[in-house]
């Protein structure tokens, strides 16, 4: 009965909720050059519309490479010099909103508010004028000038196979053994629990690297994301999200009493959160508050972080030591415990 | 005598695999017949040819007096069936499976009531009319799946390896009920793995890689082959 | 004593499965655990194997607890479960490989001890074990739980759902290794087996009937015990039945067996009552019993 209704129930209000199409509270940077009264109540107009909160007052303009691939900061809006000037002799001045398109469809929502905060603005600016002033605002999508939606659904996609593939293949192979008994000469055997499962995780960790390979390759040469960073760091990194992902199949092995059970547990439990949580297609900070914390127990959250910085923005490992050490964290977690939980006995 | 089961040169191929090779045999009405073979001699084959479950690849073949190409459902109706694996409903009680596979057959209301009430007096099962199948011993379960199998009163009853498993108190009494429902003129098709419960049959048939390598009733063969039980004759033909 | 098991109880959940259960095996011996399913056989296995915790009572194997020295004892125990849990994908030889190097071995070395067995699959040996029919799944199961030299070997009903052939075949073997010193503690549900062990338990229920030599427990029979056979075997069941001397009666493939408390009644009587009864081609015969009658009689 609470599967049959508790789950239409419960996707139904995280579905709802999370599908939206309007941004709240996204950090952003400002670069006004001019610092006249017309940008400063440019300014104003965006800081009280509720989309946004200003991080930073750059001093700069050098330094948007390295801001925008911290990752914090998701639009740098950039006054030009001597703006209500131009405004007033020339009838025109310039906005450039620098948004980072690594998360295109974040980049594409927060561009368009914006513009239309600056077209507002105009609007009203023209009511008691008579001749009309314009403001020309434009977008710069970095790491994606192109806007191609496949770095969208490229790393993402990734990052959804690898985990539920990994999970998948070795939380099966285990309940298998244990449904057609074979599991229970291997306990009764000499062998420790480790080597039984090491034994289990080896082969299906080389096959994914083997996966992995592949999955580049393919959103590389076919889909053109490029490879903007190392791939030799981009390479280790799926290894680690992948022996984690191996390693929460084990977990889901000690857990599951059967071959079903883990089948269902490793892609159906696992793929809906995985895909509206992990930033994959809705952005993360469009989420109510208590999803945006569920998210942080959400593994491919991370590597879509990790794959993003790397592929799209070129960015070295400095920029993504933390999302690391959380996914290092969880598979060195995932193996203590299943370790822990491995029956050395049938019951 | 009236044939209950007439099959001539039935062949069941699945590809190049022949599981059923040339089979020609006759059960008559009231008879006790032991299907017996080994594992993949080809037995559920032939029987799932029989209750009408899988087309031949040719031969004829008539069940309860009917033709099993042309009239299946007519085949159906007039057997019945039971498996190792039971066909009871765990999580229902007695009373209510009685009325599902009661349903099935088109016997409702006061047939219905009347046959179980007859079903558990038999059975000496009235007490339990309501409770969980689940909840009850093995040889009960048994006993009341072969009843509820008879309910709708076939010709013929096909039993596939009915007493696996249980005590031999249980397996003897299950047998009585099998005498019981044969001396009645229901006809008992039964496959069994233990080599004594071929000596209650009045007939067994011995399959050894889709032909039918022995038929005769049980001393005739052990004559035949010059052997004290039929074990001795099993090994006889398997050698 | 290689095996003793000292009032081992176990249950799962509130359901009993072994209750209080007693029993000394020799070394060398051939031990048959006999009784039906759910009488508690693969659960008593499981926990001499180690595979499970007993609920209470005490347990040694060689010596050795089982509760604490699980270590140890999985070193030199062979085990065979039920179903022959074997990798369905992997051919017999890579079965063969793979348990030989679990128990750090390899097959070279040990292969003098399944040599007899294995040769009868050996033809098969690049066939995977799923497509093997049941007796040389049997056998395969048989070598790899061979394959360390162990000093026990728990086979757990190895003879279920095989033919008859295979069955007998598989005994044969089973006489064999014991020659090489191993004990051998077999379950089946199959009574006519049990004439083939050294000693036997029957076990119903969670409880010992009975432990002994076959013969022992045959000779201590307390009921005299007939065979009879006439025409009409349905009827002739009834009729016994209501016989008032006979406290069971029971088909035993083509005869009845009934029996009666001693010298209550003999062959002859018998005969007139059932002659009385319109019985034809009768047969009657005072016998003396087997391990089936002996565990029905002591099962009620």
């Amino acid at each position: 009965m609470l599967i049959l209704f508790g789950i239409p129930i419960t996707q139904l209000l995280i579905f709802g909720t999370v599908i939206k199409n309007e941004i709240s509270d996204v950090p952003i940077a400002i670069y006004d050059e001019s610092k006249d009264e017309v940008t400063a109540e440019l300014i104003n107009k965006v800081r009280s519309s509720g989309y946004f909160i200003l991080d930073e007052n750059l001093e700069s303009i050098n330094s948007i490479d390295q801001i925008l691939k911290k990752g914090y900061i998701r639009e740098i809006i950039v006054f030009e010099n001597n703006f209500a000037q131009k405004l007033l002799k020339e009838g025109r001045a310039n906005i450039q909103l620098i948004a980072d398109a690594s998360d295109p469809n974040l980049a594409r929502l927060v561009t368009t508010y914006t513009t239309g905060i600056i077209n507002d603005y105009v609007v009203k600016m023209n009511l008691n004028k008579g001749m009309p002033l314009q403001i020309q605002s434009e977008v710069r999508m970095f790491f994606n000038e192109e806007m191609k939606s496949s770095y969208q659904f490229v790393p993402g996609t990734m990052a959804l196979i690898l985990m539920l593939v990994s999970a998948l293949m070795t939380s099966v192979s285990i309940t298998r053994e244990k449904e057609t008994g074979t599991m229970e000469i291997l306990l009764a055997s000499p062998l420790h629990p480790f080597q039984i499962i090491a034994g289990k995780v080896f082969p299906y960790l080389l096959l994914s690297i083997i996966n992995a390979f592949v999955i580049i390759f393919i959103g590389n040469l076919v889909f053109r994301v490029p490879i903007a960073g190392s791939f030799g760091l981009l390479l280790l990194e799926t290894i680690l999200f992948t022996t984690m992902a191996l390693c929460l199949g084990i977990f889901i092995s000690t857990v599951a009493k059967n071959q079903m059970v883990a089948m269902f547990i490793s892609l159906i439990a696992l793929m809906l959160p995985t895909i509206i949580l992990s930033g994959f297609i809705f952005p993360i900070e469009n989420m109510p508050k208590i999803l945006q914390v569920l998210s942080y127990i959400m593994p491919a959250r991370y590597f879509i972080e990790i794959i993003r910085s790397i592929m799209l923005k070129g960015i070295g490992i400095q920029y993504v030591w933390q999302e690391t050490a959380v996914l290092g964290g969880m598979t060195l977690l995932l193996i203590a415990v299943s370790v822990k939980r491995f029956k050395i006995r049938l019951e | 005598m009236e044939k209950i089961i007439e099959v001539k040169n039935l062949v069941k191929k699945f590809d190049s695999f022949t599981a059923n090779d040339n089979l020609t045999f006759e059960v008559k009405k009231g008879e006790i017949f032991g299907f017996l073979g080994a594992n993949g001699a080809g037995k559920t084959t032939t029987i799932r040819i029989l209750c009408g479950l899988s087309a031949p690849t040719s031969g004829d073949v008539r069940v309860a007096g009917y033709d099993i190409y042309k009239e299946q459902e007519k085949v159906k109706q007039n057997i019945g069936y039971m498996s190792q694996k039971f066909s009871l409903y765990e999580d229902l009680t007695v009373s209510e499976n009685i009325r599902f596979y009661g349903g099935i057959y088109g016997i409702k209301g006061e047939e219905r009531k009347r046959k179980e009430t007859a079903l558990l007096k038999n059975l000496e099962m009235e007490h339990a009319r309501n409770k969980l199948i689940g909840s009850l011993p093995l040889g009960w379960k048994q006993k009341l799946a072969f009843s509820v199998a008879l309910l709708h009163d076939p010709k013929i009853i096909f039993l596939d390896e009915p007493t696996g498993g249980v005590d031999p108190i249980t397996r003897r009494r299950f047998w009585d009920l099998i005498y019981e429902t044969a001396a009645n003129g229901t006809t008992v098709f039964v496959t069994t793995h233990y080599m004594d419960e071929a000596e209650y049959c009045d007939r067994i048939s011995i399959m050894d890689a889709g032909k039918i390598e022995a038929l005769d009733s049980p001393t005739n063969l052990k004559i035949q082959f010059g052997v004290k039980t039929i074990n001795e004759v099993f090994v006889s033909i398997a050698r | 004593m290689m095996i003793k098991i000292n009032r081992v109880s176990k249950s799962y959940s509130k359901t009993p499965a072994l209750k209080e259960i007693s029993l000394e095996v020799s070394k060398g011996e051939l031990f048959g655990l006999i009784g039906p399913d759910g009488a508690g056989k693969t659960t008593l296995i499981r926990i001499l194997m180690t595979l499970l915790l007993p609920d209470s009572g005490e347990i040694l194997v060689n010596g050795m607890d089982v509760v604490k020295e699980y270590k140890k004892i999985r070193q030199f125990t062979g085990y065979m479960p039920g179903r022959f849990s074997l990798y369905q994908d992997l051919t017999v030889e890579e079965n063969l490989e793979f348990f030989a190097s679990v128990f750090g071995t390899t097959i070279e070395e040990n292969y003098e001890l399944i040599a007899d067995i294995y040769h009868q699959i050996e033809p098969f040996k690049k066939r995977r074990a799923g497509n093997l029919s049941g007796g040389m799944k049997q056998k395969l199961a048989l070598s790899c739980s061979l394959i360390h030299q162990p000093r026990i070997l728990f086979l757990d009903e190895p003879t279920t759902g095989v033919d008859a052939v295979s069955r007998q075949e598989f005994w044969e073997m089973l006489k064999n290794l014991q020659q090489k010193e191993i004990t051998i503690f077999v379950s089946t549900p199959y009574m006519d087996e049990a004439t083939l062990c050294d000693r036997v338990a029957l076990i119903q229920n969670g409880q010992i009937l009975d432990v002994d030599t076959p013969n022992a427990i045959t000779s201590r029979f307390s009921s005299d015990l007939y065979r009879i056979s006439a025409e009409n075997i349905y009827k002739l069941i009834l009729d016994l039945r209501k016989y008032n001397k006979a406290e069971s009666v029971f088909a035993f493939g083509q005869f009845i067996h009934l029996t009666s408390t001693p010298d209550s009644t003999n062959a002859k009587e018998l005969e007139n009552y059932l002659q009385a009864m319109k019985h034809t081609n009768i047969k009657i015969k005072k016998i003396m019993p087997g391990i089936e009658d002996v565990f029905i009689n002591l099962m009620k």
